[in-house]
C-alpha cells in the first residue's frame, strides 16, 4: 500500500490556476512573511492569508505556507494524527497533486516537504527538509488574554508573567502541569511560541536539522523555527518539563519509543495501541519487527 | 479493523459521489437551471453576492445550485473562487446619491423631495403561506410597468440635516487615501472606519443582525432612526490612467442605509445628531441596517462616548467574529480527527486519577490510624 501512494508528478497539474494554486504575487507576500519568521525565530508575523478552497481551520495556512515554499522538484508527504492516510491528509496531498503535479509520498525520509497536523515525524528530519505546520491557534497566551492587542503588547513587552502563574496553578491544583499537548515553548530565550497542538511528547523533537514554518490561515499569521534553533518547553526547576506518552509498546511493530494511538478493538474494554506515525509502523515492519497483534492483524 | 479507524481515498471519492447525487435529488424532478435561481432565489443570490464581496448574480446562482442551497457554503465558493482574480485597482467612489432608486424610504421625515418609494418589499405583506404559489403554472401576468419616467432625483436625507447643522459633519479625507482592502492586508487593530465597514459588510448576517439588536435593547444603547434607505442601480466609474477621466464600467444594485443617532453632545461638540452607515450588494436591507447600527456603536471612541463594555463596541469582538467563512470553518474542523490531542489528555486525566486515588487512600489510612 506504501508504494501505490508513492506517485511521480509527471505533468498532470490543473492547467487553470498557477502552478500550486496560489498566484505568484501573493507566493511573494507569504515568502516575505516566512522569512521575517525565519529572522525572528517565534514571532507571529501578519499576513494577508487568502480563502483557500478547504475551510479554515481545515489546514489553509499550513496549504499556504506548502504552496509558497513549493518547487516542482519538490516531493511532497501529509500528515494528520501522524497517519498518511487519515481524510484529511489525503485530501490536502492530492490538492497539490491537482494543482502543483508533484511528487508525493508516504516515506518521511523522501520528501523534501512535509505538512503536518498534531505530529512530527518519529524518523529524525534532515537538513533539507521543510515540516509545515497546520496551527488553528497561534497564540500561545490566547487561552489567559482573549484579546489580540493585549496578547501582542505582551509579546511586546516579554511579559510572560501569567503563563508563568497559570503552569504554577497546575502545579498546586494537579501536582503536575496539565496541558499535554499545544505545550507552550520558549525559542531563543525570547518569544513564547505555540508548537501547535502536537502531543508534549514531541517537544523535545522541535529542535532539528530541517526547517519548521507554522501557518495559521484563519488568524493570518506565520511563524518560524530556523534549522537547530533553541527550543525550550517552559517548566520550573523543581518540575522540569516532562514528555508523556502511552506506556505501552506498540502492538504491531513492537516499537518501545513511539508517540501511540490507543484503538479501541471491541466493546468489551478490549483494546491496541499503535503507532500513530504510520509510515514509521510499516517502516519497521518491513523490517521484519513484529509486536503483541503484529502478526494476527493484517494491515497491509 | 484498525484500518478502519483511518479514512482512506476510496472513501472521500465515495462520498463526494453520493453528495453529487443528493445535491441532484430525484431524478424524476426537473432540474433546478443556474438562471432560475438568479431570477427567483435573487434574495439568496444577494446575499451571497455580499457576503462573498464579489458582485456576479450569475456566479452566485451557480454557487447556490452547487451548495445545495447552504448559503454559508456558497458564500465559501464565492470567496475561493474571488481570492484568485487579479486586483486591477479601484472604482472612484460609487455616487449612491444618484442612485437609480426601486426602493427609496425614509422613517424621519414624512415626505422627502423625490417621496417615499415602496418598491418591492416584504413589508405590510401579511406573512400568509401563499398556496396559490404552490400551484405552478398559474403566474400573474407582470403588471405594465410605468418605467416610461425616468428616476426622479432623490437628495440624500442626511443632507437636509448636515445644511442645518444639525447631523454631524463628514468630512471627505483631505487626501483620497487607498482605502485598506481586508482581502490583501491582514487584519490590523486599531482598524479605521473604512476597513471596519468593509468587514461589516461581507460579515455574516445573522451575526451582524444580533449585534445591532443587541444594542437596541440596552447593550450600548444609541437609539436609532432609518434616517434613509435606498435600493437601486449605480453606475462604477474607473479612472483609466492612459485616457486622463474616469470611464463607466457597468452598474451594480445596491442597498444603502444611513442611520440618525441621537448624541447629547461633548465638551466640543454642542448637542447633534450621529451617523451609522450600511452599504451591501443588491437587495439586503436587514443586513444594511444592522451593519449601519453596529457602525455607529463601535464609533464610541471617536464621538467621545462611554465604553459601556458592550460587545457591539467591542470593534476587536466584532471584526474577529463577523466572518462566517472564518467562524465555520474554525467550527467545524473539530469534525477532524484528534486522537493523537486527546490520546495525551486521556494519558493525563488516567495518571491525575491515578494519583488522586492514591492520595485519597493515604489520606483515609491516615485518618484510619
Amino acid at each position: 500500500m506504501r508504494d501505490e501512494l508513492s506517485r511521480s508528478g509527471k505533468g498532470q497539474a490543473m492547467e487553470e490556476y498557477n502552478f500550486a494554486y496560489l498566484d505568484e504575487q501573493t507566493k511573494r507576500m507569504i515568502r516575505r512573511a516566512l522569512l521575517k519568521g525565519m529572522a525572528v525565530p517565534g514571532y507571529q508575523v501578519p499576513f494577508a492569508s487568502r480563502e483557500m478552497p478547504m475551510p479554515y481551520g481545515w489546514g489553509t495556512g499550513g496549504v499556504q505556507v506548502s504552496a509558497a515554499v513549493m518547487v516542482p522538484e519538490d516531493c511532497f508527504k501529509v500528515i494528520d494524527q501522524g497517519a498518511d492516510d487519515t481524510t484529511n491528509a489525503v485530501s490536502i496531498r492530492r490538492f497539490f497533486e491537482r494543482t502543483a503535479g508533484v511528487a508525493v509520498t508516504e516515506r518521511t525520509g523522501e520528501a523534501t516537504v512535509i505538512q503536518t497536523r498534531h505530529r512530527i515525524p518519529e524518523q529524525p528530519l534532515e537538513e533539507g527538509q521543510i515540516l509545515v505546520y497546520q496551527v488553528p491557534i497561534p497564540e500561545p497566551l490566547r487561552f489567559l488574554e482573549p484579546s489580540e492587542v493585549e496578547t501582542r503588547k505582551m509579546h511586546a513587552l516579554e511579559e510572560y508573567g501569567l503563563m508563568h502563574v497559570k503552569l504554577y496553578e497546575d502545579i498546586a491544583r494537579h501536582g503536575e502541569i496539565s496541558t499535554s499537548y499545544a505545550y507552550p515553548v520558549k525559542v531563543e530565550g525570547r518569544y513564547v511560541m505555540d508548537p501547535s497542538p502536537i502531543p508534549k511528547f514531541d517537544n523535545p523533537k522541535l529542535r532539528m536539522a530541517a526547517i519548521q514554518l507554522f501557518g495559521a490561515g484563519r488568524e493570518q499569521r506565520i511563524y518560524a523555527l530556523p534549522p537547530w534553533c533553541e527550543v525550550v518547553s517552559l517548566d520550573f526547576e523543581d518540575y522540569p518539563f516532562q514528555a508523556s506518552r502511552a506506556d505501552h509498546d506498540c502492538d504491531l511493530c513492537g516499537a518501545e519509543g513511539s508517540y501511540l494511538d490507543e484503538v479501541i478493538t471491541d466493546d468489551a474494554g478490549g483494546r491496541m495501541f499503535v503507532c500513530s506515525d504510520t509510515d514509521f509502523c510499516a517502516g519497521r515492519r518491513d523490517a521484519g519487527h513484529l509486536g503483541r497483534l503484529g502478526a494476527t492483524e493484517d494491515v497491509a | 479493523m484498525y484500518v478502519a479507524v483511518k479514512g482512506g481515498e476510496k472513501a472521500i471519492d465515495n462520498a463526494h459521489d453520493w453528495l453529487a447525487e443528493e445535491r441532484r435529488g430525484a431524478p424524476d424532478v426537473a432540474e433546478l437551471s443556474v438562471a432560475q435561481i438568479r431570477e427567483q432565489l435573487a434574495l439568496a443570490v444577494n446575499r451571497v453576492m455580499t457576503e462573498g464581496s464579489l458582485y456576479d448574480p450569475d456566479l452566485a446562482a451557480l454557487a447556490i445550485k452547487q451548495a445545495r442551497g447552504d448559503l454559508i457554503e456558497a458564500i465559501f465558493l464565492i470567496r475561493a473562487y474571488r481570492t484568485t482574480l487579479p486586483r486591477f485597482g479601484y472604482s472612484v467612489p460609487v455616487e449612491t446619491g444618484e442612485m437609480a432608486c426601486d426602493r427609496r424610504i425614509s422613517a424621519t421625515f414624512k415626505d422627502v423631495p423625490g417621496g417615499q418609494v415602496l418598491g418591492p418589499t416584504f413589508d405590510y405583506t401579511h406573512r400568509l403561506l401563499d398556496f396559490a404559489l404552490e400551484a405552478e403554472g398559474l403566474e400573474r401576468s407582470a403588471p405594465e410597468a410605468a418605467e416610461a419616467e425616468a428616476h426622479p432625483v432623490m437628495p440624500r436625507v442626511t443632507e437636509f440635516l448636515n445644511k442645518e447643522g444639525l447631523i454631524q459633519h463628514e468630512p471627505r479625507p483631505a487626501v483620497e487615501s487607498v482605502p485598506g482592502d481586508l482581502t490583501r492586508e491582514p487584519l490590523q487593530l486599531p482598524a479605521d472606519r473604512a476597513l471596519r465597514l468593509q468587514a461589516l459588510s461581507r460579515g455574516d448576517e445573522g451575526f451582524v443582525l444580533s449585534m445591532a439588536y443587541s444594542t437596541q435593547r440596552g447593550y450600548a444603547k444609541n437609539h436609532p432612526f432609518v434616517g434613509e434607505l435606498r435600493i437601486g442601480s449605480v453606475a462604477v466609474e474607473m479612472e483609466i490612467p492612459e485616457l486622463g477621466f474616469a470611464v463607466e464600467m457597468g452598474e451594480v444594485v445596491l442597498t444603502e442605509c444611513e442611520t440618525v443617532n441621537q448624541f447629547t453632545g461633548s465638551r466640543t461638540e454642542p448637542p447633534q445628531f450621529t451617523r451609522g452607515y450600511g452599504l451591501t450588494f443588491g437587495q439586503t436591507e436587514r443586513k444594511a441596517i444592522s451593519m449601519a447600527l453596529v457602525d455607529r456603536a463601535m464609533r464610541w471612541q471617536e464621538l467621545g462616548e462611554d465604553d459601556k463594555g458592550a460587545p457591539a463596541q467591542d470593534e476587536e469582538f466584532v471584526l474577529y467574529h463577523c466572518d462566517n467563512i472564518q467562524a465555520t470553518g474554525f467550527l467545524e474542523h473539530i469534525k477532524l480527527p484528534h486522537y493523537v490531542d486527546f490520546q495525551s489528555e486521556l494519558e493525563l486525566v488516567r495518571r491525575l486519577r491515578r494519583e488522586a486515588e492514591a492520595s485519597g487512600q493515604a489520606a483515609r489510612q491516615e485518618a484510619a490510624e
